[in-house]
């Protein structure tokens, strides 16, 4: 090992968008917004753990960044439209 | 104004952080240490302190809230004893990590069961391996006084590494000595305000980042490291401290340690904290029975004063080391140290350890006069 002359070496990290990855791969279930059911709450966008869950202004459907997106199903569990305007897909494990 | 005041050491302790002009003060209170807070409290209650007074609801989340205001930027301090010293023992570890420059006063209370609030040593050694600089005030004075160099030295930009300073339970804690309250301007010249030169985590003022993520063991060693540079580091800053509090203040408590009645000793009786203090008197008083014993005080505990001891222990035939503690199975926890330093440097002096004074019992100086003749 390299031994360092700093007595100052300090861990500190920067957030940066995918820094652990594309973690996309790691879905079984794909989660998908249907323009037509959508409110617009931002419920998906706030809950979603991986802030993969994009909008650019209030009056936008969400986008889901499928590159990150983990399908760990959170935005479907808090949509708080009747029958769900998020749809659920099996991933087939074809790129997508 | 310069005023001198009959005060208690934890009222030193409580002035030295309020001469320090500490900004975050978060504490939880434990025998014999409360009254240390309690001044602080009040004194932020009047006004008189301008400073955050942060009631928390254990030692664990003190040190979390004094390292947070430290890596916010603000020069934060802390008190505790004992069981709460255990108590917020892994944040002591985050807090050297983290280059916290916190500055905590300790008053060494014996740990249980069985129960007990009196002076050992134990409970500071126990936390000598996690990166804190450890100061060991003999008296009044010296606690008020090692407080101001004990930020002096944490926030250097060399060092930035928490410093403790530790006073015995009640030998000290509790009992009232003259001390002088130095004037504000004096201490503000030896004391700059702390700005902090390696990182903030301020939303207001800076870019989010996150401080000790994960990293893989080539990396993490690499850190480790850089901290025991800055602990060698703080060597040469501490002494410079010292000289420069004695040319600001005229007198002088000593930097990595402090020897009394050196001329032609024969013994050196090396200790920690009050009992350091007893040793000097006992040392004059056995000079006039014609025994050449010279009183040694170990100020700084880490950074060990490797060179320092050893350069005693060619000086002299024999060391005697009066230990307030005791690792189980093992020694004395400061002969323990004498010891090893002598085998580094090849100094072959033999190292009598004595312990005394477990639990509070009373280090009277017939016992050091034992000790003394024992080996004499």
């Amino acid at each position: 090992m390299e031994v360092p002359e700093d007595h100052l070496l300090l861990p500190i990290s920067k957030p940066k968008k995918g820094a652990g990855g594309e973690t996309g791969a790691w879905r079984v279930y794909r989660p998908v917004i249907d323009p037509a059911k959508c409110i617009k709450c931002m419920m998906c966008y706030m809950y979603c753990p991986e802030a993969a869950i994009e909008v650019s202004n209030r009056n936008e459907i969400p986008r889901i960044d499928y590159r990150y997106c983990k399908g760990c199903l959170i935005c479907y569990e808090v949509c708080p439209v009747p029958g769900k305007a998020i749809k659920i897909e099996r991933e087939t494990g074809e790129k997508s | 104004m310069k005023r001198y005041d009959v005060i208690t050491g934890n009222y030193s302790a409580a002035w030295g952080a309020r001469l320090s002009k500490v900004e975050v003060i978060a504490a939880y209170p434990i025998t014999p240490q409360t009254t240390i807070v309690e001044k602080l409290s009040e004194w932020v209650d009047k006004g008189e302190m301008k400073a955050k007074f942060i009631a928390v609801e254990s030692e664990h989340s003190a040190m979390s809230a004094a390292m947070g205001a430290s890596a916010a930027g603000a020069r934060a301090f802390t008190a505790t004893s004992s069981h709460g010293l255990l108590y917020m023992y892994e944040m002591i570890a985050w807090a050297a990590g983290a280059r916290t420059p916190v500055v905590m006063a300790v008053v060494n209370r014996a740990l249980g069961p069985p129960w007990n609030i009196w002076s050992e040593h134990t409970d500071v050694l126990m936390t000598r391996d996690t990166g804190w600089i450890q100061f060991w005030a003999s008296n009044n004075q010296e606690v008020l006084d090692s407080i101001i160099q004990a930020y002096r030295v944490a926030e250097d930009k060399h060092v930035l590494l928490p410093a403790m300073v530790t006073l015995e339970g009640f030998v000290l804690s509790h009992t009232a000595m003259p001390v002088t309250i130095h004037e504000q301007d004096k201490v503000d010249s030896f004391l700059p305000p702390y700005n902090p030169p390696h990182y903030v985590v301020n939303p207001m003022i800076s870019e989010p980042f996150t401080y000790g993520n994960i990293l893989f063991p080539w990396d993490y060693a690499k850190v480790r490291m850089s901290i025991e540079r800055a602990m060698i580091n703080s060597i040469d800053v501490i002494k410079k401290a010292a000289k420069e509090f004695e040319e600001i203040f005229g007198y002088s408590h000593g930097a990595l340690i402090k020897e009394e009645n050196v001329e032609n000793a024969d013994v050196a009786i090396i200790a920690m904290g009050a009992v350091a203090e007893e040793v000097e008197a006992v040392s004059e008083q056995l000079r006039k029975d014609g025994l050449k014993i010279k009183a040694v005080k170990v100020r700084v505990f880490r950074p060990f004063p490797k060179r320092e001891i050893a350069e005693i222990a060619n000086s002299v035939s024999k060391i005697i080391v009066i230990d307030r503690d005791i690792s189980f199975g093992w020694d004395g926890i400061l002969a323990s140290h004498v010891k090893a330093v002598l085998h580094e440097y090849k100094v072959d002096t033999p190292v009598f350890t004595k312990i005394m004074g477990i639990g509070g019992d009373d280090i009277l100086p017939e016992h050091i006069v034992k000790a003394v003749k024992d080996v004499y």
